[in-house]
């Protein structure tokens, strides 16, 4: 992309930022807000590690060893829900708010006031939920699906603190992205139509319409339970008329569209680091944005692929495998674009790249699994197994996770002024790299081999997969301490950036001078 | 703010508010797709409006009585008779054994299930102890009616029927809405009905 900047307002210091712990409280900065979800979802990034940590210590052999079974489930129902709406839904988000404004030239967000309300009322949230860990009954522990009746009728006491704490996330996100579309819709620098935005700034519009559309769903899911608990309605208790399998359709209406949300703007991610550093221009940018509407369109009518085994009838069955595996052809088309950008171009392998290639390799491998699981007579013998732990995990952690740690390595120079540590980077990034693999690669075999999911305890022929991808577990949690290591050198000191940072960068916020001004695109620039 | 902004917001904020409004109306929305196509087994619990439809020309059929407790309700409860034959286009009426096994006054709600499920759509029923709740006093007991036909549409794969009950206790809240509702409803049919 190719911009022409009217004029710079480097020189305006009129409103730097406030000083002490207010500034943080009171901001209505866009980079200020990023920066507080950012940091936000790295703490929430290591409790909902630590909690896997305690997860993968009591499967690194068989039999009860470190905790009890009622325990494990707490942990594995905090992991999945704090992962999903702490960790990488806030890490999206940061990164909208420090670059979508930048990236199309405006001066900030739309709703800069209602930004800052979105974010302070996400540490309430977590520390609501959180808390359940110490009420009598102890804290949810019917999986981050919460499946009715598990989660109502057989539920501890502290479900309605998580109902309370999921309502505040949702409204947190849905917030947020009507900041993001309003900012996108209306705020673009002169110039700059729809089809010559930064993929980023397409991969995070469609996810905000995206989550407006399912958000209120899941509040509307959680609300049900809260009646059914208190209210003595029946929505989904068959005692009562309900039927617990409504809960299903309605918590996967919302729940996979909600996959696509941690994984787009991931593709937005990935597109713009291997462009940088293939030192070529994105092949097939329309196809790129097509592919992300197709997948986002067809995320609603592929629900039941998650229900395959609830018994639905054939027609539902046959119609539900076709779909979801149509969805391989817009990603397929992605990951095409990918390669080809790469093919022939001088590439050059800092750690973002590093982290963007792994992505794509990785993400494939996650979607290969699961065009397994999306054959209908095949999912009866994975359903609920390690395969679907490791499937899943092979799209979110090298999926998103890595696109988020590839963005902030890809971003850090801008948005500090400095240079992170090449070294240290490429170790941390290749640690992650084994430990990622070591600990879910065999959870496929031991998946098909017949282990199930979410049990704190397995049969003896399993162990010594396991015990391997538990190695790989605590290899993969402590190079999270050197990643964090790394950004807190970073913050502090280091070589000095350029504006543009890396020799190849496109787009306008390598316009703008390292670290970025604290307001930047007062005055609008303009775009050919 | 520009009027671009503000009427984003708006489209945005009723966006928001509608999706939370279908979520609720998934839940009718799935009833209604259940009844029409007889999926998932359900059954229509109220009493059929057509008194008359006999037909001739039935074929025979046989059907299964299942009855199970939901967790921890105490009752005992099963079918006078596991096992009838009986012809399509013909009322029949089958009975189940239940008794308050507790020293406390209890209520109940049987719901019943249908296998195959795409025979649900051809079961009516003129009387169902599942259309309204149980009470029985400690040690009480009771035969409970249902009378049923199946109509002659009943595909021709099926030949054999499982109509099965699932016992709840419903004693915490047993002014459940639904059964209010169909009380009122049904309340004359049920008076017509010879007794047990």
């Amino acid at each position: 992309m190719s911009a022409v900047i009217e004029s710079h307002n480097h020189d305006d210091h009129h409103h730097g930022p406030a000083k002490g712990l207010t500034r943080w409280l009171y901001t209505t900065n866009h980079k200020d807000i990023g920066t507080l979800y950012l940091w936000f979802s790295f703490a929430m990034f290591l409790i909902g590690g630590a909690m896997a940590m305690v997860i993968r210590a009591e499967l690194f052999q068989p039999g009860m060893q470190i905790v009890e079974p009622e325990f494990y489930n707490q942990m594995l129902t905090l992991h999945g829900l704090i992962m999903v709406f702490g960790a990488v839904m806030p890490a999206f988000v940061g990164l909208a708010n420090w670059l979508v404004p930048m990236m199309v030239g405006a001066p900030d967000m739309a709703l800069p006031r209602m930004n800052n309300l979105s974010f302070w009322i996400l540490p309430f949230a977590f520390f609501v939920l959180l808390s359940s860990l110490f009420m009598e009954g102890g804290a949810p522990n019917f999986g981050w699906t919460f499946y009715a009746p598990l989660s109502t009728t057989y539920a501890p006491p502290s479900v309605t603190f998580f109902i309370f704490s999921v309502h505040i996330m949702g409204a947190s996100s849905i917030m947020g992205s009507i900041n993001v579309i309003v900012t996108i819709m209306n705020m673009r620098a002169p110039g700059m139509t729809l089809m010559k935005m930064p993929l980023f700034v397409w991969s995070w519009l469609i996810t905000a319409y995206l989550l407006i559309a399912v958000m209120p769903v899941l509040a509307g899911a959680v609300t049900m339970m809260l009646m059914d608990i208190h209210f003595g309605t029946s929505f989904f208790n068959a005692a009562g008329g309900g039927d617990p399998v409504l809960f299903q359709h309605i918590f996967w209406f919302f729940g996979h569209p909600e996959v696509y949300i941690m994984i787009l703007p991931a593709f937005g991610i990935a597109s713009h680091i291997i462009e940088t550093f293939s030192r070529k221009q994105l092949f097939g940018y329309a196809s790129m944005v097509w592919a992300m509407a197709s997948i986002a369109i067809l995320s609603f009518v592929v629900w039941a692929h998650h229900m395959f085994t609830v018994g639905l009838p054939l027609a539902a069955e046959l119609f539900f495998m076709w779909a979801t595996m149509l969805i391989a052809v817009p990603t397929g088309v992605k990951v095409f674009n990918w390669v080809t950008t790469m093919f022939k171009g001088s590439i050059t392998y800092e750690t973002p790249m590093l982290f963007a290639i792994a992505f794509v390799v990785l993400f494939t491998i996650g979607g290969f699994s699961g065009l397994m699981l999306a054959i209908t007579p095949a999912d009866f013998q994975y359903h609920d197994t390690y395969f679907v732990v490791a499937h899943f995990h092979y799209v979110l952690v090298p999926g998103s996770i890595f696109s988020i740690m590839a963005a902030v390595y890809y971003w850090i120079p801008k948005w500090t002024g400095n240079m992170y540590d090449e070294r240290l980077g490429k170790l941390h990034f290749w640690l992650s790299f084994i430990g990622v693999n070591v600990t879910f690669f065999p959870q496929h075999w031991i998946g098909l081999a017949g282990m199930p999911r979410r049990i704190p305890d397995y049969a003896l022929q399993f162990a010594d997969w396991n015990m391997i991808s538990s190695v790989g577990a605590f290899l993969f949690g402590a190079s999270q301490i050197l990643f964090l290591f790394i950004v807190v050198k970073t913050v502090m000191g280091g070589k000095k950036a350029t504006p543009e940072v890396w020799e190849g960068s496109r787009g306008l916020e390598w316009t703008v001078e390292s670290p970025a001004p604290y307001h930047t695109f007062t005055t609008p620039p303009k775009v050919n | 703010m520009n009027e671009g902004s503000k009427k984003t917001i708006k489209t945005l904020c009723f966006a928001v508010v509608g999706m939370f409004t279908f979520s609720f109306a998934l839940v009718p929305l799935y009833n209604v797709f259940c009844e029409i196509t007889g999926l998932n087994g359900k059954i229509e619990l109220s009493a059929t409006n057509d008194k008359n439809i006999e037909f001739d020309n039935g074929r025979d059929i046989s059907i299964q009585f299942v009855s199970h407790n939901n967790e921890e309700m105490p009752w005992a409860f099963r079918p006078s008779e596991d096992n009838i034959q009986i012809k399509t286009g013909k009322y029949h009426t089958a009975t189940f054994y239940v008794k308050n096994t507790t020293n406390r006054r209890m209520v109940a709600q049987a719901i019943p299930s249908v296998a195959p499920s795409n025979a649900a759509a051809h079961l009516k029923k003129l009387e169902c102890f599942c259309f309204e709740q149980q009470e029985l006093a400690p040690g009480e007991e009771a035969l409970l009616p249902v009378r049923l036909i199946f109509d002659n549409e009943l595909p021709s794969s099926i030949n054999s029927v499982v109509l099965s009950y699932t016992i709840f206790d419903v004693t915490d809240y047993n002014d459940v809405e639904f059964t209010q509702h169909h009380n009122d409803d049904h309340h004359a049919d049920h008076e017509m009905e010879p007794s047990i």
